[in-house]
């Protein structure tokens, strides 16, 4: 039973994280068509900012509560500076190139990233432990789990429940599945995919940040952090179909419920739980759980 | 194609590099190993690319081809090259053929993503497996050439040999299968799969042989890489090596079966020279040449060579 209660929390939380990690990911995919390699550079910017600005904030003395708004605001500045600065300054001259090609202009711009976030920060380690040491603990059937981890669990269907809005009530949103299911259209009917373009990454650069910086209280912030999160965030975003939103939070569930099971019953396989989760969702739904209908080429 | 000069071309070079071998100082020798046969991964990739594919686990059979090896010196006491390589050959051979029957139905992203799944899952099994090394690896010693068993210096200059003399049967059985029918299926089913099937071939059987193809030159470039390093370690199949071999085969181009070979020797040296000069920030100076070459040069190194490249 212990266990039973363990395995679900666990999964909750575990799930909680990968969606914030990859929903940003999704976005970008689905909208613009940019498998964005660079979100694991959003990632640990994010994380670095986030460890650095708390550090600060605690060294001052101010007040305990608004370190959590200290970990919002790192994620928002660090989206929107190298949202624009990427978009703005290097994607959108490449469109017209080959997705794989674009893929590798990502990758490129990860590259760089990883040795910015050296450059910046130094190679030792940042702790920004106080936002999480806050909360404190709650028991749930006897067990101890940290308010921080169940607070992510309400952040990640904060943040799902609000993209689910705005894609389906606000004007800009039926924009955006208009460009996700047929882009040539749309602009034929007027829509502005250029600008909201630049919106999306610029979004979706804010939650990849905003993972790393929620990210930071619960592990030590090293270089490298970014890399095993990019293919984490991609295997959630490819079992839940690409660019869905509502595939994307399925998808950290499975993963979530898959590795908690994983490191509770059978701790030899944790490590490539999610991959083989993704190859047998594959194996089944080639094209992930939430897939649209391909039309055939002839 | 009347008279295509590219592997008279590449013996030369190779000859060339053969003869040289002896009087450059080791390192070189080793630098020159490790990328030629990584060039042969390459090599593979460029097959799938050229059917519109990517795969980013090719680190799989890399790291397959660098284990047969290795456990074959510690199960059975092999360390001869001839064998070496053929052992792994067939085992990745063998693993291709059977993933293949499932992968060969995928495309884009979810072929990438799925071949990544494999890589990924057999490097979660070797770093939980004490038996193979977990995450430490295990060492290989230095290897024989048909019972010659030459100290570690002769031995790395007849393993840059050995390579390039599989390098070129490499490139010579791959560009004839690439002028064959089958190989000329490639281009025809990136541009359009179904107009390929009414013309009466499988696309599926098509791809699978791609697969296999560039899953037995991955392995053996995995087996000629390890015995040259004398370790391998699970980091082999981990998704940032295949990462690496998709960003040179992109930045080497498809135009040519010499490309890979000479992308991936200036990928290597313009790696070493980084790491020397710049240990800190040696992935930015990585990351900047990429992204000026996408930019500048969009079909690859290989366009600065040959101005009658075949381009999509």
């Amino acid at each position: 039973m212990l266990t039973f209660v363990a395995i679900i929390v666990d999964a909750l939380v575990y799930a909680s994280w990968l969606f914030l990690v990859a929903v940003g990911l999704t976005l970008i995919l689905g909208v613009m068509r940019v498998l964005n390699v660079a979100h694991g550079g959003f990632y640990s910017f994010g994380a670095y900012t986030a460890a650095w600005a708390i550090g600060v904030y605690f060294e001052r003395g101010l007040p305990d509560a608004g370190s959590f708004l200290v970990l919002a605001a790192a994620a928002i500045a660090v989206g929107l500076t190298l949202g624009v600065l990427i978009e703005r300054g290097l994607l959108r001259w490449m469109y017209d190139r080959d997705e794989v090609v674009i893929a590798l202009i990502t990758y490129a711009v990860f590259l760089i990233l990883e040795d910015a976030v050296l450059l910046i920060w130094g190679v030792n380690p940042f702790f920004a432990y106080q936002p999480s040491t806050l909360l404190g603990n709650t028991d749930i059937a006897t067990l101890p789990f940290p308010n921080y981890d169940l607070a992510l669990v309400g952040l990640a269907v904060l943040i799902g429940g609000i993209l689910w809005w705005a894609l389906s009530f606000t004007r800009r949103g039926k924009f955006l599945l208009a460009v996700i299911h047929d882009r040539e259209m749309s602009v034929f009917l007027g829509i502005n995919v250029s600008r909201l373009f630049t919106i999306t990454f610029i979004i979706g650069a804010i939650l990849g940040a905003l993972g790393g910086a929620v990210t930071a209280p619960i592990i030590s912030v090293t270089p490298g952090i970014g890399v095993e999160v990019i293919v984490l965030a991609f295997a959630v975003v490819v079992i839940g179909g690409m660019g869905s939103i509502a595939g994307a939070a399925v998808g950290s569930l499975l993963v979530g419920l898959a590795h908690s099971a994983a490191v509770h019953l059978f701790p030899q396989i944790e490590l490539f739980m999610i991959y083989l989760v993704m190859s047998l969702v594959l194996a089944f739904r080639p094209r992930g759980l939430f897939s649209q209908a391909q039309m055939r080429r002839i | 194609m009347a008279a295509d000069r590219t592997i008279p071309y590449i013996a030369g070079a190779l000859i060339v590099a053969c003869v040289a071998c002896p009087f450059v100082p080791s390192w070189v020798v080793f630098i020159g190993i490790v990328s030629l046969a990584k060039g042969l991964v390459v090599l593979g990739l460029l097959v799938l690319w050229r059917t519109g594919l990517v795969s980013f686990g090719q680190s799989l059979y890399y790291a397959l081809g660098g284990y047969a090896v290795g456990l074959a010196y510690r199960y059975g006491g092999l360390t001869d090259v001839f064998v070496a390589v053929i052992l792994a050959a067939v085992v990745a051979g063998a693993v291709a053929f059977v993933l293949g029957f499932l992968l060969a139905g995928y495309r884009d992203l979810f072929f990438a993503m799925l071949s990544l799944a494999f890589a990924m899952i057999l490097y979660g099994v070797l770093v939980k497996s004490e038996s193979l090394g977990s995450t430490d690896g295990f060492t290989i010693p230095v290897p024989t050439f048909a019972g010659l068993g030459p100290g570690e210096e002769i031995a790395q200059i007849m393993l840059f040999v050995f390579t390039a003399a599989c390098i070129l049967a490499a490139c010579y059985a791959t560009q004839r299968y690439l002028s064959s029918t089958a190989g000329h299926l490639t281009t025809a089913i990136r541009d359009n799969e179904i107009r390929v099937e009414y013309l009466g071939y499988s696309v599926k059987r098509a791809i699978h042989t791609k697969y296999v193809i560039a899953a037995i030159l991955a392995g053996v470039g995995g087996a000629l890489v390890s015995l040259s390093v004398g370790h391998i370690d699970p980091e082999m199949t981990y998704w940032t090596t295949a990462g690496e071999f998709v960003f040179v085969a992109i930045l080497s181009g498809s135009a040519s079966v010499a490309a890979p070979f000479v992308g991936s020797v200036l990928f290597e040296l313009t790696r070493s020279y980084a790491m020397q000069y710049t240990p800190l920030t040696w992935h930015m100076v990585l990351g900047a040449a990429l992204l000026l070459l996408i930019m500048f040069l969009p079909n690859g190194l290989w366009s600065l060579f040959g101005k009658s490249a075949r381009v999509q």
